[in-house]
This record gives C-alpha cells, sequence and structure tokens, in this order.
C-alpha cells in the first residue's frame, strides 16, 4: 500500500514539474502573430495593383492564409502560384483566367503620362498605390518609373485618357541570356 | 610577408586548384609588331564602355570634336567619361549594337572622322612624382581608364584606397589562348607600364609590388626584369602557364598564398590586382595627358590573312579591323554554307562571345577579335549544340579553379533553383570555361551559369523592387490614416470654435445667436404652416432646447403668461375666422407673427436675470398681437362672405388650440392639470356643439326674424359681462401654483389677464355692433315681407329659443378659448 502511494506521489510530482515547465515554454516562446502571413507577402510581387480583387499584397496574402484561391495573382503569374502552392502545401492551380494578363506582351511595363494631355486632375494620383506619381492639382503630372510597379491602376481613372502603360525596353543590364534566341556552344 | 618574397624569389609559388592547359595558340601573332592602323572613316563611340553607369552627354550633332575631347560626364563616381578617339564631326546620336552577347543597341556617339587627328591641348606632365594624389587620381579618372582587363572596373576607384596594402600585383599572366595583345604591349612599351606601376606605387604605396606573367612570354619577361632592375620592390613572378591563372583571385593564390573569401573583395586582404595594360593606360594619361582612346587589340584566328596586334581607336567597328587584317570569309566558310555569316569573337575562345554584327565597336575591354576557321574550331561553326546528358565524370569539379562542383550547378540552372545554387556558390564562379572545356558530354556548362547568374541578379532586382513598393504602400496607407485624423481633428476643432463663439455673451454672439434661432424658427413655421401644428408646441421646443436650469421656475411663469396670452390670442383668431372668409391668407401671416412673438417672449426670457422683466417682455408683445388680431379682424368684418367655410377652418383651429393648451399645461403643476382635464372635457362638447352652430346659423339667416337679433345681441353682451369672473376663477389656480416668490410676477400676470379680458371685450362688442346693424338694416327690409306673412311668427319663436341655446353655447366657447 506504501509502495502504491509513493509511486503516486512520485508520478504526480514529475507531471506537475513537467506541467509547469510545459506552460511556462508556452509562455516564454509564444509566437507573435501569423508568420504564414508574412512569408506569403513575401513571395507576392509587391505591385499592389489589385488584380486579385484585394486591396494590395498584404491583403492577398491574408486572404490566402485564410483559404483564398493561390491563383489571382496575374502579376507573379504560374511561378508565383507555385511557390505558394509550395509553402501552403496545396496543389498548383492554373492562374484564374479572369485574373490573366492581357496576353500581348508579358513584359514590365510602366505607366507613362502623356504630359501635354494632362489637365492636372489628380486622379491617378489617388489611385497610385504606391505614390509614383508627382504633381499637384492643376499642375502637370508626371510618373516617377524607377518607382512604379506597373499595376495599371491609373491608367482607368484618368478623365483623358493621357496615361499609357509602356514596355521597358530591355537593356544590356536588364538582359537575360535566351538559351532559345541565341545558339549556346562551347567556342573551344 | 617575408616568406612570401622569399618563396617568390625561390621561384616557388601556391598552386590553385584546377586548371587546363588549352592550345595556346598564341603564335598567329606574337612574333609581329603592333601595327598603326590607318584611321577608318567612322568611329563609333558607345556611351557605355565599362560597368557602371553612363555620363552624360557633353556633345551635340554636327559638333566639331578634337582627339581627346571628352565627350560624356558625369558626377556619380562610379562612371567613367569617354572621350573623342580622333578629330572630326559628330554625325549622329543614337543607338547602335555594342560589343555585349545580347546584341542589344546602347546609346552611341558616330563620329565621322577628319582625317587631321588633331589634338586637343595637352599638359604634358614630365614629373609625375610632383602632383599630389588627389591631382594623379583626378586625372587617371578623367583620362576615362577602366579596368582593360575584362570586367572594366573603373580604375579610379580601384586606386583611391585608404587601408594599407601589402601588395600591389600586376596582372601580365594573360593566360587565354590566342591573345597577345598585353605580351606585345609589354615588350614594346615596357618602360610607359613600368612608370604606370610607379605612379599606382606612389598613390597605393604597397609593401610589394608583384608582375604576375606566365612563362610562355619570354621577351615580355625579359623587357619587364630590365625595365624594372633598379627597383627592389617589383618582383616579376614568372609563373607556369595554367590556364586560368589571370583571374584575379587565382593570381592572388599563385603570387601569396592568400585565398580570397568569397565575396569579398582583394582589398579586405590588403590586395590590388591591376591589368598590365592598365598601367600603360595610367601612365600615358597621367605623363601626357592622354586619355583612353585607344587600345591594343590581337586579331587572330585562321580565318584572317594577316593576324597581328594592332592599335585600335576606341570605338573602331570590326569589320574595319576585319577588313584591314585581310579577313577571308570565303576561307572561313570552306563549305557551302553561305548561309551564315562566319562566326566572330570579341574576346578569347574561353570567355569572349560572338558578336552578330560586324558594326560593333572596339570598347575600352575588347582585347581580342578572334575569327576562326572552320577546321580550327568546329563548334563556332556548328548550329546545333552537340550537348548530351551529363555522364558524372566528375571532370568537370576537377578542373574548377573556384572549387566548385560544376555538375550540382548544371543541374540545379536547368531546374531555377536558385536556393540551391546560391548554396553551391554560383557566384563564386568565374565563368572561365574550363569546366566546358573538360566536358566529354560537350554541355556548355558556362552558358547555363551565365543564364542562371542573370536570372538571379534580375530576381534580386525585382526583390529589391518589391520591397520598396511594399515600402511605398505600406507608407501611403499610414499617410492616409493620418490624414484622414487630421482632417476630422480640423473639423472638430471649427465646430468647436463654432459653438464657443455663439456661447460667449458678447452682443455679436447674442445678435448670431438670436438669427440661428430665428432662422430655426422660420424654418419651423413653414412647417407648423404646413402641417397646421400649433406655434405653442414650437415655443415649448424652443424652450426645451433652452433649458436653464437655474431659471426654470422663471421659465415656467413666464410660459403661463406667454400661454395666456397665447390663448387670448387663439380666441382673438377664433373670432377673426368666424368672420373671415378668406381664412388662409390671414392665418398664415398671424401664426407666423405669433411664433416670432413667442420666440423674442421666449430668448428674452431665458436671458433675463429678473422675474420682473421677463414678465414685462412678454407683456409688450401680447399687446401687440392684439392690435393686431384687432386689425385683422376689422378687416375680416369687412368681408361677409364664405362663412361656413370659415366656420369649418375655425373648427379644424379650436382643435389644435385644445392640443396647444394641452401641451402648454404639461409644463404647469398637478393643480393646473387638473384644471386642465377640466377644460378639455370642456372643449369636446363645445366643439360637436360647433357644427350646431352652424346649422343654426344658418337657420337664423332663413327665419330673418327681428326679435331674434335683438335678443341675441342681448344675450351676448351678458355673456362678455359673465366672461371676466368665469376667466379669472380659471386663470387664479394657476398663479396659485407658482411659487410665493413670484408674487409680483403673479400681480402683473393678472393685470395681463385684465388687459386681456378686456380687449377680447371690446372686439366682441366691436364684433356684434355692426352685426347688429346689419342684420337691423336688413331685417327692417324684411319686416314688410313678415308682415304679409303671418304665419311664419309661431317659427320664429321657436327659432329664438334655439338661438338663445347657441349662443349660451358660444359664450361656454370663448371662455374656453381664453383658458
Amino acid at each position: 500500500m506504501i509502495n502504491i502511494l509513493i509511486a503516486i506521489a512520485i508520478l504526480g510530482i514529475i507531471s506537475a514539474l513537467f506541467g509547469a515547465l510545459l506552460g511556462y515554454a508556452s509562455v516564454k516562446y509564444h509566437v507573435q502573430g501569423d508568420p504564414i502571413v508574412e512569408q506569403l507577402d513575401a513571395l507576392l510581387p509587391q505591385t499592389q495593383c489589385g488584380q486579385c480583387g484585394y486591396p494590395g499584397c498584404k491583403p492577398y496574402a491574408e486572404a490566402v492564409a485564410n483559404g483564398e484561391l493561390i491563383n489571382k495573382c496575374a502579376p507573379g503569374g504560374e511561378d508565383t502560384i507555385k511557390k505558394i502552392a509550395d509553402l501552403m502545401g496545396v496543389e498548383v492551380q492554373p492562374l484564374d483566367e479572369s485574373h490573366e494578363q492581357d496576353s500581348s506582351s508579358n513584359g514590365p511595363k510602366v505607366a507613362f503620362i502623356i504630359e501635354a494631355d494632362c489637365i492636372g486632375c489628380t486622379k491617378c494620383i489617388q489611385a497610385c498605390p504606391v505614390d509614383a506619381i508627382m504633381g499637384a492639382a492643376k499642375q502637370m503630372h508626371t510618373v516617377i518609373a524607377d518607382e512604379c510597379t506597373g499595376c495599371d491602376l491609373c491608367v482607368a481613372p484618368c478623365p483623358v485618357d493621357c496615361i499609357e502603360m509602356r514596355e521597358i525596353p530591355e537593356t544590356p543590364q536588364s538582359w537575360q541570356w535566351d538559351l532559345n534566341k541565341i545558339a549556346i556552344k562551347q567556342l573551344t | 610577408m617575408e616568406s612570401i618574397i622569399e618563396r617568390i624569389t625561390q621561384g616557388k609559388f601556391w598552386p590553385f586548384h584546377g586548371g587546363i592547359h588549352p592550345p595556346e595558340q598564341k603564335h598567329f601573332t606574337c612574333d609581329k609588331p603592333i601595327r598603326q592602323l590607318p584611321l577608318p572613316k567612322q568611329l563609333i563611340v558607345p556611351l557605355q564602355q565599362h560597368i557602371g553607369r553612363q555620363g552624360d552627354l557633353l556633345v551635340n550633332v554636327g559638333d566639331k570634336v578634337l582627339k581627346g575631347q571628352p565627350l560624356t560626364q558625369s558626377m556619380n563616381p562610379m562612371s567613367v567619361p569617354i572621350h573623342a578617339p580622333t578629330s572630326g564631326t559628330i554625325s549622329a546620336i543614337k543607338r547602335s549594337v555594342i560589343a555585349h552577347p545580347s546584341g542589344l543597341s546602347e546609346l552611341c556617339i558616330f563620329i565621322d572622322v577628319d582625317g587631321e587627328d588633331t589634338w586637343r591641348a595637352r599638359n604634358i606632365c614630365a614629373n609625375y612624382t610632383q602632383l599630389s594624389n588627389q591631382q594623379i587620381i583626378s586625372k587617371i579618372a578623367d583620362a576615362g581608364i577602366a579596368g582593360m582587363g575584362g570586367a572594366g572596373f573603373p580604375t579610379h576607384i580601384k586606386v583611391n584606397t585608404k587601408p594599407d596594402i601589402n601588395f600591389l600585383i600586376i596582372n601580365a599572366a594573360e593566360c587565354e589562348p590566342y591573345i597577345t595583345a598585353d605580351d606585345l604591349l609589354m615588350r614594346e612599351h615596357s618602360s610607359a607600364i613600368v612608370d604606370g606601376i610607379k605612379i599606382l606605387d606612389q598613390l597605393l604605396s604597397p609593401a610589394f609590388i608583384l608582375i604576375g606573367i606566365e612563362d610562355n612570354k619570354p621577351q615580355a619577361i625579359k623587357a619587364l626584369q630590365q625595365a624594372t632592375q633598379s627597383i627592389e620592390k617589383i618582383k616579376v613572378c614568372v609563373l607556369p602557364t595554367k590556364y586560368p591563372s589571370g583571374g584575379e583571385k587565382q593570381l592572388i593564390k599563385l603570387l601569396t598564398g592568400k585565398e580570397v573569401a568569397s565575396g569579398a573583395l582583394p582589398l579586405h586582404a590588403g590586395i590590388v590586382v591591376q591589368n598590365v595594360a592598365t598601367c600603360f593606360a595610367i601612365s600615358d594619361a597621367v605623363i601626357n595627358d592622354t586619355p583612353l582612346i585607344r587600345r591594343v587589340v590581337t586579331l587572330t584566328g585562321q580565318a584572317l590573312a594577316k593576324p597581328q596586334n594592332v592599335w585600335a581607336l576606341l570605338g573602331t567597328p570590326v569589320s574595319y579591323l576585319l577588313e584591314q587584317t585581310g579577313f577571308n570569309s570565303e576561307s572561313a566558310l570552306s563549305d557551302q554554307q553561305t548561309t551564315s555569316t562566319p562566326p566572330v569573337i570579341m574576346g578569347g575562345p574561353m570567355m569572349g562571345f560572338s558578336i552578330l554584327n560586324e558594326q560593333v565597336p572596339v570598347v575600352k575591354t575588347s582585347n581580342c577579335i578572334l575569327a576562326p576557321s572552320k577546321t580550327e574550331m568546329p563548334s563556332a561553326f556548328a548550329h546545333n549544340s552537340n550537348e548530351v546528358e551529363c555522364i558524372r565524370c566528375g571532370q568537370c569539379a576537377d578542373v574548377c579553379p573556384s572549387q566548385l562542383l560544376p555538375q550540382e550547378l548544371q543541374w540545379s540552372a536547368k531546374a531555377k533553383d536558385h536556393p540551391q545554387l546560391a548554396a553551391l556558390n554560383l557566384f563564386d564562379c568565374i565563368d572561365c570555361g574550363a569546366c566546358a572545356y573538360v566536358c566529354p558530354s560537350q554541355i556548355p556548362l558556362v552558358q547555363y551559369y551565365r543564364v542562371a547568374k542573370a536570372e538571379i541578379r534580375r530576381q534580386q532586382q525585382l526583390d529589391l523592387k518589391a520591397e520598396k513598393a511594399k515600402d511605398r504602400f505600406e507608407a501611403r496607407k499610414v499617410r492616409l490614416e493620418r490624414e484622414k485624423i487630421a482632417r476630422e481633428e480640423k473639423q472638430k476643432k471649427a465646430a468647436a470654435a463654432r459653438k464657443a463663439a455663439m456661447n460667449k455673451k458678447t452682443p455679436a454672439a447674442g445678435a448670431a445667436k438670436s438669427a440661428v434661432a430665428a432662422a430655426l424658427a422660420r424654418v419651423k413655421a413653414k412647417k407648423a404652416a404646413s402641417s397646421g401644428e400649433s406655434s405653442a408646441t414650437i415655443t415649448k421646443n424652443i424652450d426645451s432646447a433652452n433649458v436653464n436650469t437655474d431659471v426654470n421656475t422663471v421659465n415656467n411663469s413666464a410660459e403661463i403668461t406667454d400661454e395666456k396670452s397665447q390663448v387670448q390670442a387663439a380666441i382673438e383668431r377664433a373670432k377673426a375666422k368666424r368672420l373671415a372668409k378668406n381664412k388662409a391668407a390671414q392665418q398664415q401671416p398671424e401664426s407666423s407673427e405669433n411664433i416670432k412673438q413667442d420666440i423674442s417672449a421666449d430668448t428674452s426670457a431665458d436671458k433675463a436675470p429678473t422675474d420682473t422683466e421677463a414678465a414685462k417682455t412678454t407683456h409688450a408683445p401680447a399687446d401687440d398681437k392684439k392690435a393686431k388680431i384687432a386689425a385683422a379682424v376689422a378687416k375680416a368684418k369687412a368681408k361677409t362672405q364664405a362663412k361656413a367655410l370659415a366656420k369649418k377652418q375655425q373648427d379644424s383651429e379650436e382643435h389644435s388650440n385644445a392640443e396647444t393648451d394641452a401641451e402648454v399645461s404639461d409644463n404647469l403643476n398637478a393643480v393646473t392639470i387638473d384644471n386642465k382635464l377640466e377644460i378639455s372635457s370642456l372643449t369636446k362638447p363645445a366643439l360637436a356643439q360647433d357644427d350646431k352652430k352652424a346649422k343654426i346659423a344658418a337657420a337664423v339667416a332663413k327665419a330673418k326674424a327681428k326679435a331674434q337679433a335683438k335678443a341675441k345681441a342681448l344675450a351676448k353682451t351678458q355673456n362678455d359681462q359673465t366672461q371676466q369672473p368665469l376667466v379669472e376663477e380659471v386663470v387664479s389656480p394657476k398663479n396659485e401654483t407658482t411659487t410665493d416668490d413670484k408674487a409680483e410676477l403673479s400681480e402683473q400676470v393678472d393685470k395681463i389677464e385684465g388687459k386681456s379680458h378686456t380687449k377680447p371685450t371690446t372686439n366682441s362688442e366691436n364684433n356684434l355692433a355692426p352685426a347688429p346693424n346689419d342684420k337691423k338694416a336688413r331685417i327692417a327690409a324684411t319686416v314688410a315681407k313678415a308682415k304679409a306673412k303671418a304665419k311664419a311668427k309661431a317659427a320664429a319663436k321657436a327659432q329664438a329659443k334655439l338661438d338663445g341655446a347657441a349662443n349660451a353655447i358660444d359664450t361656454e366657447n370663448t371662455n374656453e378659448d381664453r383658458q
């Protein structure tokens, strides 16, 4: 009888000890926030274009973390979908057709304001998600090309249609080796 | 450090890992002197010829330029200017294909050569030792010198260093096959090169200067050794020939045994490496004030009839150079493959690239133009890659000078596995091509690495841009939030300021307040007029809005008097309307007048510090009102039509008056409420009897009896007499309910009552006096008729009785109205 009591007492003490340890650890090493959202946000292209139907990349990342479809990011394309699928452990889905970019060109684009036509309405400035348009009321506006994400959001609000999306010309600095275009061969 | 020098003097070196021994092929050009070429017709000078940024244009189309004149300038430290290689006219500034594997176009300056080769003014500096370091560096920068070994790093940045330099290494290895440009330069211009080395020595003051040169250039070694005999510091280190010993890190390892860590610069190890051609350019720039406008280019390959090293002006099109050296495209294309142009390679066979257009100009980094024949280099002519699968032989890893794993890299590059490539240190690859050279499967490994490197760089740029966009997006969100809060605060402040201005007891504020109150009242009056609401309700509303607890009782008492005057007014109105036909036209102005008066009475009551004042202010408007009503009544009397309509409207008016009473009495004490109940109970039957009255009146008109009229007149005067005690009875309890303190007020209220009593009485007398006269006249006219009709008498008597009853009701009505 005494032995049983001793056994129970010892086990009780051990369980209390480990319980306290676990409790302490859960408080001490508590993970703050939702790291998956941050990871998803890092995968998205950060154009803030809103083509996914969310007002920016972070809101879409949050939505994906909460079960939204992963195939709504048009600027990211298949690569981004693949990365998100890897991260979320879901199957790769083809890019949603309604979110597909126009097939005319896939190159990165930048907004361009035809300054002679600009009436200075500031509508595009309000639409720009990254504040990449300079200007003031009744003053000519212009796009800071380096900051422009090519999201297209400024084109629609322009009352005089003076904004167009132009492709960024390829330079030797941005040029990509294309093994299909240039025959690869070792010369020696 | 001493041990390093000891080892070097003993001729021992630290071998680097890997390396290959490809056929040297230097015999084509190594035994011929550097040839001076005639001036080409046109030069194409790209704005950017090196790593970094291009400068801003200084010239325009049509400008005459002199030899050595700068064409661009820039404040950017990573930028060096370009200069006109000879005198001439700028014919165009446009995009043209540049020396780049992509074959893309960049902005170039086209110079039509005038053939005079006129120099700009030059300052020959015989004694460079007198120049300060800063002067030398600015001279180097202004001369547009960029590393001439291949990468083209701006030299003035490389020599402008602070930390102590242990070794200055002059790279004269020239390890790539075919190329002999540096070899010939060393042979012919060793003294100039040594001058350049001395200038670098002055700038960097290193402990030792090591010239690394491969043992396949005996004449150059001899020339350098002779030129540096007198200088203890300079050691000419003869290295065994092995590709790629000319690689910066490989040369450092060979000479010093030190390995430069991945991602680090040699400078961190106290080592600066300069190409031998750069040393020549430095001496030319500092001593002769000659900018970098020409360089030695090896023109070689079996497709050339006269392969030779030439002094080529920068911007000389490759086609001109090939032409000068007897390029035989037919011998290159020995077979029937005339469909494609023969390959021309810029740079060496290991690290160069095919140029797609022979208009490509020579730039600062172009050291060799290779035009091979098909037998010499069949792979350059092959249109399809002979690549087969990797057999995992591992030879590539054996020869890699950077000790990487080329086959692993290749797989990861094909799979675009960028993290894995980074883990395999792809960026330590120097693109030497040794792995591809030994590959039995003929896999163009370097090409895969180049693609992968470019992709990773692009991805890094995109990531950087994405990060920036994210920051800007977040910043914008914060800004919008801040602006929203600021706007709300501003609105709040403005509202508070308005309120404060209103509550100030200044006359201006009071005026503003009353103006607002008047405006409010006007709006409400309109509403009341349209909905038929009584003015008293408005009064009450305004009262409750302006609640002032301190003078609550005052308000109450003021209201009492006010209400009394209202009641009286209502009575007047009722009477007026009884007589009026054009009721609508009359009522509206009246009611609005009432409202105005009520409001003014209320506001003054609010402001009034004492009870008496409040009471007094209420008097005046009440009196005014009576006068107005009297006038209105007088007008109404003139009109004697549409009695039935007037009565109906009056009925509704009485309804609303009764309601007013009910509402007003809410403000009174319980005693008053009891009285009210009685009043309201009286009002209801009175209203019901009004209809009867109308009928009776109609009947009276029909009857047209004299006696009746007289009786009525008498009855009315009697009623008026009885009115006074009645009203006083009703009013007195109200006054009693007010507190004793307000004795004065109640007295004055009584006075008002008195006034109001007398006036209606006179009014009613006025009302009645003309009316009987009219009647009398009519009666007189009808008497004749009546006499003729004797039978009507009985009916008339009955009617008289009815009329008396009607009159009694009338009096009651008026009494109630007054209350």
